[in-house]
């Protein structure tokens, strides 16, 4: 994807399919009601066997779009191609069966809190395989030995760290060797060293598996270290930019350079918008 | 008065869509129950973790009703010189009502809770929507072997309570007033019947499992992701489920001992 990356900052066109990519989002829209447009008008695309990170500040429609991919809600217009098929939120047998396809990181695991570390990665094998416990067992261990928590495999969800609950949850996405792996902001509150184990980790599983990977994230110096190719949302829900690494890095786009450089102020503002401060305080200026 | 005409309309529509919300609900639980059951396992554990949890306070509260009610009991038959019937009274006091009814609302108030508090951080904590976005439903996986284990344990419990409750009754009633052992005895062997007294109490008991397990897994499902959202839930499943146990109690007593 490097080698045929769109220049950076064009606009998206709207897509049409594209054989090497494994998703496409096609003009879509989307809002948790109708007052307010979480995702406007945006068409991207995500090409199989790629790393592609989804950045954006707080809010601005991020993880939704993760969501979206995965027909927990349906657009409200336009459309998610998964594999050249239209995801359809309400046909609850198509999004199963293409559920069992993909894996996703949660933001804060989601491990289940009742389970020990083996059963929470052993979980979807239980449900969609008829393994025996012995082949499940095998594969839970390699699987827990690929994040390296195999020695932790008895622990209690309570007895794990945050980082430590990052990697058991990526070992549970992974059980069932996915096409797609998305991730909700894997780094977030991780310490220096488990966001670069987190970071490896993600990286190597996708090359090593073939896996397409999504990444949802703020941390931009982390996504650039592993990502292909990257988008970065507006805070109105729209593509700012996309490009590799590289070219986004690069930009002269005043949005992607605050965005990258971490800057306070700029196209995005500081203050949430309000009336002048000797107004509010009530007194003449 | 159109605003007020307008406000009842909208609190009438917000009630009937949350009782079809409600109904929609329990029509899925209903139907993924079957399949819950051919994994017997997961109801087996659910019934251990809700029943047998709730196995303590339920026998501690059978016997301090049997003492209280052998006591109350018998200082008003005495008045009439029909202290011998003391033992019947009891027991269908015990297996008719007071073990159904007041199983379920202990049953509410320690089970139903634990219900609603598990499922609603489940849900907060996004394990429910991890769950779905491995293809799994939460409903089937998580909720129907819950909603099974309610059912089945509630008689199980309100058995227990009328037991040991009559077990009180015997030691206050026997043991400490006086009265005769085999009197006690067999007027409950004569006069109370298996199926027309245990068995509907045990009907009762199993519709009142059902009542305070759906409200419990509704509230959990339905509250809203945050500290507050769960705990007015719990409140809510007590203040429900009771009032539900109590209402239906009525009509089952209406239809179950009509006649003589």
């Amino acid at each position: 994807m490097r080698e045929s990356a769109p220049f950076l900052l064009r606009r998206v066109a709207p897509s049409t399919l594209h054989s090497d990519s494994l998703i496409e989002i096609d003009r879509v829209s989307f809002g948790y009601d109708a007052s307010r447009t979480i995702l406007n008008d945006v068409s991207l695309r995500f090409e199989r066997g790629k790393v592609t990170a989804i950045l954006g500040g707080s809010g601005c429609g991020k993880t939704t779009l993760l969501r979206l991919i995965a027909g927990v809600h349906p657009a409200t217009s336009g459309r998610v191609v998964f594999d050249g098929e239209a995801v359809n939120a309400q046909d609850k047998a198509q999004l199963y069966r293409l559920r069992r396809r993909l894996g996703m990181l949660f933001q804060f695991g989601a491990l289940f809190t009742d389970l020990t570390v083996f059963e929470n990665v052993a979980f979807p094998l239980r449900e969609h395989t008829d393994l025996p416990e012995s082949m499940v067992r095998d594969i839970v261990l390699m699987k827990l030995n690929a994040v390296g928590l195999r020695g932790a495999a008895a622990l209690r969800i309570s007895e794990v760290s945050g980082g430590m609950a990052r990697r058991i949850a990526l070992a549970r996405a992974i059980a069932l060797d996915p096409e797609l792996i998305m991730y909700d902001e894997p780094f977030a509150g991780l310490d220096p060293i488990s966001m670069g184990v987190a970071a490896n980790l993600i990286r190597k599983l996708n090359d090593a598996t073939g896996a397409t990977s999504l990444m949802v994230s703020h941390d931009v110096l982390e996504c650039f270290s592993i990502c292909d190719y990257a988008y970065l949302l507006s805070s109105q829900g729209q593509v700012v930019a996309h490009g590799s690494p590289d070219e986004l890095k690069a930009s002269p786009h005043p949005e992607v350079r605050q965005f990258i450089r971490g800057e306070p102020d700029g196209p995005v503002r500081f203050h949430y918008p309000a009336p002048p401060l000797a107004q509010d305080l009530g007194v003449s200026a | 008065m159109t605003a007020a005409i307008a406000h009842l309309g909208r609190f009438t529509l917000q009630v009937l869509r949350s009782l079809g919300h409600a109904a929609f609900f329990f029509i899925d639980l209903l139907r993924f129950s079957p399949a819950a059951l051919r994994r017997f396992g997961l109801v087996v554990a659910q019934v251990h973790a809700i029943g047998n949890r709730s196995l303590i306070i339920i026998a501690a509260s059978g016997l301090a009703v049997g003492f209280v009610l052998a006591l109350q009991m018998y200082y008003a038959l005495v008045t009439y010189g029909a202290a011998e019937s003391l033992g019947l009274i009891v027991n269908l006091a015990l297996v008719r009502e007071l073990g159904p009814v007041v199983t379920a609302l202990l049953f509410a108030g320690r089970a139903g809770t634990s219900l609603t508090a598990e499922i609603g951080l489940m849900k907060a904590g996004e394990q429910l929507a991890a769950m779905e976005l491995m293809a799994i439903d939460p409903r089937a996986r998580v909720l129907a072997p819950r909603f099974l284990a309610g059912i089945v344990s509630m008689p199980i419990l309100a058995l227990i309570f009328s037991a040991v409750g009559i077990l009180g009754a015997y030691v206050v009633a026997v043991l400490l007033i006086g009265v005769d052992a085999g009197n006690f005895w067999s007027i409950m062997q004569d006069r109370v019947d298996v199926w027309r007294d245990l068995g509907n109490g045990i009907v009762k008991s199993a519709v009142f499992g059902l009542i305070c397990t759906f409200v419990a897994l509704y509230q959990g499902y339905e509250t809203q992701a945050t500290p507050e959202g769960v705990a007015h839930a719990t409140t809510r499943t007590v203040v429900i489920a009771s009032l539900g146990v109590l209402g239906m109690d009525f009509i089952l007593t209406a239809l179950m001992f009509s006649t003589p």
